[in-house]
């Protein structure tokens, strides 16, 4: 696959080993300006994938270039500061209060206390959050406006692209309905590169344009979310997608 | 807040250091009833000759004062010429002046004429123990191996002591240690029978205690003379050989029993002496220079110098802690060495540390605090790197991932989510050292153990009573300091009385 000029993070030959490899020579390319969902059993390397995106971690083989260049050796804060993160069970600061979590980024960028003021209203809005929740501590919030606040501070900065890693799967399925909602009026909104990991397939169909099927080491299938759904690669794509049926 | 008061006395302690370091005589003395006495003397005699004098009476034992004397920490004291030749210098056969002063000039110590007394070392039980038992010589001792014996902790160890003792009458049992000022009490309420006492002491006569006569002949003569550094002012010593020959055995044993049962000042009674004998000196001043002052002025003094110590030492050992703690996060290659050796600091005995500390810093505060310093060091590092570990990993995880910088990781995440127990650690500690210090006032550095020290050497409860109250009410104000600190700097939902495994 070649890294057409409408792919916002493309893998070559890649491969990352912690003790055994974890996969190897995995070529795939992400398009931009879509959510592209990353999905296997559990241990496959959805997550280890992921994090060579923001460098979190590095290849051990191949390369990966994320917004149309390669993954620099320094400056990585600012590299990352361009990628929002969210992450399953919201990951929020305890010390902080939800707009102190939200705008910290912002902050510490040393953008005008109106415009943090503003863009907070704007996501607020978006994710259905309300402002007189500004000041309390993340353990005075629910679960479902934990996550939500995480999914605004990765958005802070309106960021290239956004790193999900299975932000969903600790909500209760009434709640999550609601947010797959509010996430995809924030993506109709922010019209974000989105990389979404998450063992439910259902969520994947629901909220990607774009699947990736990952298993036995590598990449099994990638394509259009129809396209894998109407001629799945292999059994075990096929029994994937009839598990989320 | 009330860091800020605590901050404002250091300053203050530590602006009156600078002042006085146009080199007054520094006079110290040992730590018992007598000693205090001469010491005192000796320091408003040379005050009366309009010497200036920095006090360190009571400063601790004897290798203390010996070592502070050889060090140039200490101008002049009174030391015992028995002392001199078998604790300090192990003189062969019979010590003579001339023996004496040849052995302490490598130190570039002399010794000046004696004050006249002897004040020996002797074995005392009550009178009625030693007329049930037929007890009037040491020699007796083997006979009676059911004596309980007590005696003070230097005697014990002394060649000129028990070991000595033991040698030449053959007694097989070993005496526990005691301190020589609890000794008497011990005696009268009947707890042991046996204990030592120098010959010179008020309480053989007030305890009805019979002195076991030296039978053998064991005990050296123990002259008191004025040891002074061979560089101090000629005038100042010429000054001190006015006290030669100025008291014998009964007058000093009537001085001693004059402060422990006379309840008069070792000030007041050393000033009478000096008058009676007619050898102080003529400047105009020297009655108003003793030291007469209030309670109030003492409790200040000892409080500010004691709150000196503590911060001086605590907040040094907070940075350097928490330094540490950051570090062994990062590294953790480096976490087990170094709170095993800030373990190990702090199972050093603080007496046992503050005496290793005088022969690399000498004596007085500086010593004091860094030995504080080194147990302060252990509670903060263990708390702040149990709250660092064990940080949730998700969270180390989003703050990399955010791209925090490292200085805003620790400045946003890492401090603010360890400070409850970054704080929790220092307080432990402030109330640690709040009661350690009170044992550096044997070492010469002052606060509320002096009191406390001088107490148990005066055998006066009122004053370990002034130093013990303050110090304990220290303590409980700290704990509240810290309360108030706490709510200031922790989100109440994080304070450490909520949180589990942060409190000690």
């Amino acid at each position: 696959m070649s890294a057409a000029q409408d792919s916002a993070v493309v893998f070559r030959g890649v491969g990352k080993r912690f003790d055994d490899w974890v996969f190897r020579s995995v070529d795939l390319a992400l398009p931009a300006k879509r959510t592209s969902a990353i999905v296997g059993e559990s241990g496959c390397g959805k997550t280890t994938l992921l994090q060579l995106v923001n460098a979190v971690l590095r290849p051990d083989e191949g390369s990966v270039e994320v917004l149309g260049g390669g993954v620099p050796d320094t400056g990585l804060e600012a590299f990352r500061r361009r990628i929002g993160y969210a992450v399953q069970g919201a990951g929020l600061f305890p010390h902080l209060t939800l707009v102190e979590n939200v705008s910290l980024l912002a902050r510490l960028e040393r953008w005008d206390g109106d415009a943090v003021d503003a863009r907070v209203g704007e996501l607020f809005e978006l994710v259905g959050l309300t402002r007189d929740l500004d000041h309390r501590y993340p353990h005075e919030l629910s679960g479902g406006q934990q996550h939500r606040a995480g999914l605004c501070r990765a958005m802070m900065l309106k960021p290239d692209m956004l790193l999900l890693d299975e932000p969903f799967s600790a909500i209760d399925p009434i709640t999550r309905v609601d947010i797959y909602g509010e996430f995809e009026a924030l993506q109709g909104h922010e019209q974000v590169t989105t990389v979404l990991v998450t063992h439910d397939i259902r969520e994947a169909r629901r909220l990607a344009d774009f699947l990736v099927v990952m298993g036995g080491g590598g990449v099994v299938q990638a394509g259009a979310v129809d396209e894998v759904v109407s001629s799945p690669a292999s059994d075990q794509v096929r029994r994937l997608l009839e598990s989320g049926a | 807040m009330n860091l800020g008061v605590t901050l404002a006395r250091t300053a203050v302690v530590a602006a009156s250091f600078a002042v006085a370091a146009e080199e007054p005589i520094v006079v110290a003395s040992k730590n018992f009833t007598e000693a205090y006495i001469l010491g005192e003397a000796v320091a408003q005699l040379l005050e009366s000759e309009g010497f200036e004098v920095d006090r360190k009476i009571g400063l601790g034992g004897t290798k203390i004062c010996y070592d502070a004397l050889v060090e140039g920490d200490v101008d002049v004291y009174v030391e015992y010429t028995g002392t001199i030749a078998e604790a300090i210098k192990n003189i062969d056969g019979e010590p003579t002046r001339q023996k004496i002063a040849e052995a302490l000039a490598p130190d570039g110590v002399e010794m000046l004429d004696g004050f006249g007394f002897n004040n020996t070392y002797a074995l005392a039980v009550p009178r009625q123990v030693a007329e049930e038992r037929g007890l009037g010589k040491i020699s007796d001792l083997p006979d009676h191996p059911d004596l309980r014996m007590a005696v003070s902790h230097e005697f014990l160890e002394r060649p000129d002591g028990w070991p000595g003792l033991q040698r030449l009458y053959g007694i097989e049992e070993i005496p526990d240690g005691i301190e020589h000022a609890l000794a008497y009490e011990a005696l009268a309420d009947g707890s042991i029978d046996l204990t030592d006492a120098y010959s010179t002491d008020g309480e053989l006569k007030r305890y009805d205690l019979t002195v076991l006569e030296d039978d053998r002949g064991f005990f050296p003569t123990y002259m008191a003379v004025p040891l002074v550094r061979t560089d101090l002012d000629p005038r100042a010593r010429n000054v001190l050989r006015r006290v030669g020959g100025t008291l014998d055995d009964v007058e000093m044993s009537d001085l001693n029993a004059a402060a422990v049962f006379g309840g008069r000042s070792t000030e007041s009674i050393a000033a009478s002496y000096l008058v009676d004998k007619g050898i102080l000196g003529t400047n105009a001043e020297a009655e108003v220079v003793l030291p007469q002052d209030s309670l109030v002025a003492r409790l200040s003094r000892n409080t500010g110098r004691h709150l000196f110590l503590v911060a001086a030492a605590v907040i040094p050992a907070t940075l350097v802690a928490v330094g540490l703690a950051f570090a062994i996060f990062k590294l953790p290659w480096f976490s087990r060495g170094a709170v095993y050796i800030a373990g190990l600091m702090q199972t050093i005995p603080s007496i046992a540390l503050l005496a290793l500390l005088i022969p690399l810093v000498g004596i007085g505060w500086l010593p004091a605090v860094i030995a504080l310093f080194l147990y302060a060091l252990l509670p903060i590092l263990r708390n702040a790197v149990t709250a660092l570990t064990s940080i949730e990993p998700t969270l180390r995880r989003v703050a990399v991932a955010m791209g925090l910088k490292p200085a805003e990781e620790l400045r946003h995440v890492f401090v603010p989510l360890a400070m409850p127990s970054i704080v929790a650690g220092v307080r432990t500690a402030a109330v640690i050292c709040i009661g350690t210090a009170t044992l550096a006032a044997f070492i010469g550095a002052g606060g509320l153990g002096d009191p406390i020290v001088k107490g148990l050497a005066l055998n006066d409860t009122r004053l370990i009573l002034e130093g013990a109250i303050p110090a304990a009410s220290l303590a409980v104000l700290t704990e509240l300091v810290f309360e108030a600190v706490e709510r200031w700097l922790v989100p109440g939902h994080l304070r450490s009385s909520n949180t589990a495994g942060t409190a000690i």
